[in-house]
């Protein structure tokens, strides 16, 4: 939350690495990102949510898969070559997991100082905001950097089909 | 102190309770009858080692207690000392407390200071009663500020007063009081109470000369000549006073000095006051304030990490393979790196090493998480000692099998069913002495607990000769008790059974041992969450055997891969009882929904896979077309309706939850061949996923 990251004076910038997605960018912490790895088929899972596509085999451990466009409720695209899994370490109560994101491809790394970003737009109760960090724009482009540990907290894979 | 003795609390825990376990143990041959020195040796050293490790680690409470466990047991050692069962019985209490006071520190709790007086009492007492002057439990005020004094006398038995008074010139020698005082903090629990009253004002302050004086408070068993030895240096630049300790009067001390401990702390004037600060080890133990005890943070024990003692043979049989499987591997990549043709043999026959290799390096990684299931077994000599005892029964207990090895985690989780099984045995199934002399059995009953491997598994049995289930007798109260309908046939296996459901009890009264009819119910849980199952075998009159049987393993499982459209389903190889092609003729709807089949006239549901899973690219869609795999999972029998079977492998479990969450109707998952993930089936899972 942007409060949180006001809140921690001393870490003052960090570096985020900013993803596509059906023409929007988006931006995680890259302290977050364990790797990036090509698009390959993953095993279903029974029953989950239609945004986890399924699980993955990253060197012995399961990894669930999630397809952000249809998290956000985006229309859905062939996966192509260029698509790309971002491996993110996320932080719950339950300790660390280890989550795999679908996005139409990454971008780059910034440098983002904390005095840049700005507080998540108030979009009124149509559009969640909750698991947005705050906003900061880049060459015109608005980023929008997600709080991982909340988007991708696994409590949260229940029966809400679509956010933000 | 410069080094973080923290690190090494975790091995001192393991230790001292090992130690614990042995002197257990040897108290018990103790009391078998012949008095074996070596036996006395063993505790004696047991108790030494814990003495010593808690008192470097600061557990003065521990290493106070196990003193005097330490000195009966060395009177005991010399012959001085008759052994006699009320001193055994004594000794073996006090291994309870000190268990008890090492878990409290180790979960950072407060130690039970009331049992621990009790305990030392009783040890003083054994000990002739012999001074009670000095350590007996006072018992101060029952008020919030004396909570933290009974804290500290309590955990002291001797210390010593110290007055330092340093010349003026005692800095300028290159003596500093702080290094002396962080010895002397070494040695046992040190208070510092500052006297400021020499300091001068500040215009005629020297820097470099030294105005303070100290009165310190040393606890602990600390030798006179230890003390000495730190003040060597100092002899003729200050005056020194050390006396020994009366308890009551320091504490009076401290108290009067108290207000002058507290200006020492706002008064920046020295650079001591500023070592004080900087040195919370000392700074903690000027009472500033009487902080109630209470407030300290209790933490639970979750966050405790497990670790494992392995033998170093397996570690070298590891070692070896590793190297091994190098060797391999670099004569593959050579073999790679100029490839032709022609060394396809060569390619073959590394790939064959290879396997091997692997195969034996699981193997012996899977026998490092191996434990002698001994480490469940040793404790129930004492329990089976003092149930005994309080049920005036005589019982031998017979442990066959001690170094049979299992995983750890099977380990940690049978000794509580075992304890409820072998409690059972000794309250419901063993008679009385008199009951056995009239039923022509020797008067001592005799409980085996035995294990062993069997196939893939192992076995655990707790067998006794007592008066064995009666059949009807359960049958009776299965039905008083509601939990069975009068008109029931039941087979002998199924009134034995019985005793397993929830809220069954044959117990007359309910007494503190058993008869609340909890527990067997538990028990068989626990096993079947283990992957095993539980079986009774009983003769009346004769005696009972109740037998476990547990996989080796919760690593690995042997797995039947079964198809169900493009996914890949794995269900345990343990849990099927057949796979059939089943007609038309054999099926039958329940209310046009439920579809049952026969199978030698028993009716099992069929589970539609692609549609308890919503698998969308199933083959089969008619019954007839695919296959049936009847299961039986924890009791819950049923037909596993599926496109086709595709082949058994051990498949390495892996968690789901890890990083995902429960998935209902699958247990977790594991990675195939191909580096694909598949998921394993929970059947009772599946069951209930299916009647929703």
């Amino acid at each position: 939350m942007a409060n949180d990251a006001m809140g921690n004076q001393s870490n003052m910038s960090g570096q985020y690495l900013t993803f596509d997605l059906a023409g929007e960018m988006y931006g995680v912490e890259i302290l977050k990102v364990q790797e990036i790895r090509g698009w390959e088929k993953v095993r279903n899972i029974p029953n989950a949510p239609d945004y986890i596509k399924g699980a993955l085999n990253l060197r012995g451990e399961v990894v669930p898969i999630i397809d952000l466009r249809v998290r956000f409720a985006m229309e859905n695209r062939e996966f192509t070559p260029v698509t790309v899994v971002i491996i993110l370490c996320v932080e719950s109560e339950q300790g660390t997991n280890v989550i795999g994101v679908v996005a139409d491809a990454v971008s780059d790394v910034l440098d983002i100082k904390l005095a840049d970003i700005k507080e998540k737009p108030n979009l009124g109760s149509k559009i969640d905001t909750r698991f947005m960090r705050g906003i900061y724009v880049y060459k015109h482009n608005m980023i929008m950097l997600l709080n991982v540990d909340k988007l991708l907290n696994p409590d949260e894979f229940e029966g809400l089909p679509s956010l933000l | 102190m410069s080094i973080d003795m923290a690190q090494f609390h975790q091995v001192f825990f393991e230790e001292s309770f090992e130690g614990l376990d042995i002197m257990e143990s040897g108290l018990l041959n103790l009391d078998m009858g012949d008095v074996d020195s070596e036996v006395i040796n063993t505790i004696f050293r047991a108790a030494h080692s814990i003495k010593g490790g808690s008192g470097t680690f600061g557990f003065t409470a521990v290493s106070d207690f196990t003193h005097v466990m330490e000195t009966l047991l060395d009177e005991m050692r010399d012959g001085r000392r008759q052994i006699t069962q009320a001193a055994v019985d004594v000794l073996l209490g006090s291994v309870d407390c000190l268990r008890e006071m090492l878990s409290a520190i180790q979960d950072e709790n407060d130690i039970d200071e009331v049992s621990v007086a009790e305990h030392k009492k009783a040890l003083e007492i054994e000990l002739n009663g012999a001074s009670g002057k000095d350590n007996s439990p006072a018992t101060p005020v029952e008020s919030p500020e004396t909570v933290v004094i009974k804290e500290m006398e309590s955990a002291t038995e001797s210390g010593w007063k110290i007055s330092f008074c340093p010349h003026a010139d005692l800095l300028k020698t290159g003596n500093d009081p702080v290094r002396m005082f962080r010895e002397l903090s070494e040695l046992g629990d040190l208070e510092v109470i500052v006297d400021l009253h020499g300091v001068p004002a500040l215009f005629e302050l020297d820097p470099e000369e030294c105005h303070l004086s100290w009165t310190l408070i040393l606890k602990g068993n600390v030798k006179r000549e230890e003390i000495d030895d730190i003040f060597d240096w100092v002899e003729g630049e200050c005056d020194l006073s050390i006396q020994e300790l009366n308890l009551g009067e320091a504490l009076v001390n401290m108290q009067q000095t108290e207000p002058s401990s507290l200006v020492e702390q706002t008064t920046p004037s020295d650079s001591l006051i500023t070592e004080n600060q900087e040195n919370p080890e000392l700074k903690k133990n000027i009472p500033t304030s009487s902080k109630p005890v209470q407030a300290k943070e209790k933490k639970s024990k979750g966050a405790a990490s497990t670790s494992i003692r392995v033998d170093t043979g397996k570690i070298d049989t590891l070692i070896n393979m590793v190297g091994e499987l190098v060797i391999t591997q670099s004569m593959l990549s050579l073999v790679g790196e100029h490839f032709s043709p022609d060394k396809i043999d060569h390619l073959k026959n590394g790939l064959v090493q290879l396997e091997r290799h692997t195969r034996e390096l699981q193997e012996s990684v899977m026998n490092i998480r191996m434990l002698p299931i001994s480490f469940v077994f040793s404790r129930f000599p004492r329990l089976v000692h003092d149930l005994s005892t309080k049920l005036d029964k005589k019982i031998e207990l017979k442990l066959v099998g001690e170094h049979t090895e299992v995983d750890k985690t099977v380990v940690e989780l049978i000794s509580d069913p075992l304890v409820h099984l072998v409690r059972n045995s000794l309250d419901h199934g063993i008679e009385m002495p008199a009951d056995r002399i009239a039923a022509g059995k020797p008067e001592v009953g005799l409980i085996t607990l035995e294990a062993y491997h069997r196939g893939g598994n192992i076995v655990i049995e707790v067998k006794d000769d007592g008066k064995g289930l009666n059949k009807d007798f359960l049958r009776n109260k299965a039905i008083e008790k509601g939990l069975l309908d009068p008109d029931a046939v039941l087979t002998d296996k199924q009134c034995y059974e019985l005793i397993f459901m929830a809220g069954f009890s044959t117990a007359e009264k309910v007494t503190d041992v058993s008869g609340r009819g909890v527990g067997m119910d538990v028990v068989r849980r626990n096993i079947q969450s283990l992957g095993g199952n539980i079986e009774i075998t009983s003769h009346l009159g004769v005696g009972s055997t109740i037998s476990i049987n547990l996989p080796l393993t919760l690593a690995i499982l042997d797995g039947q891969s079964i198809a169900v459209g493009d996914e890949t389903f794995i269900v345990p190889l343990g849990s099927i009882i057949e796979s059939i092609k089943i007609n038309d003729n054999m099926v039958n709807r329940v209310a046009g929904k439920g579809e049952t089949f026969r199978l030698r006239d028993e009716y099992l549901p069929i589970v539609r896979m692609h549609h308890v899973f919503n698998v969308k690219s199933a083959k089969a869609t008619k019954l007839t077309e695919g296959l049936l795999v009847v299961v039986d999972g924890q009791g819950v029998r049923c037909g596993l309706f599926v496109d086709d079977l595709l082949g058994q492998q051990q498949v390495v479990i892996k968690s789901l939850e890890a990083n995902y969450r429960r998935v209902e109707g699958v247990s977790s998952a594991t990675i195939l061949g191909d580096g694909s993930v598949a998921l394993i089936l929970d059947i009772p899972g599946l069951v209930r996923l299916s009647n929703q």
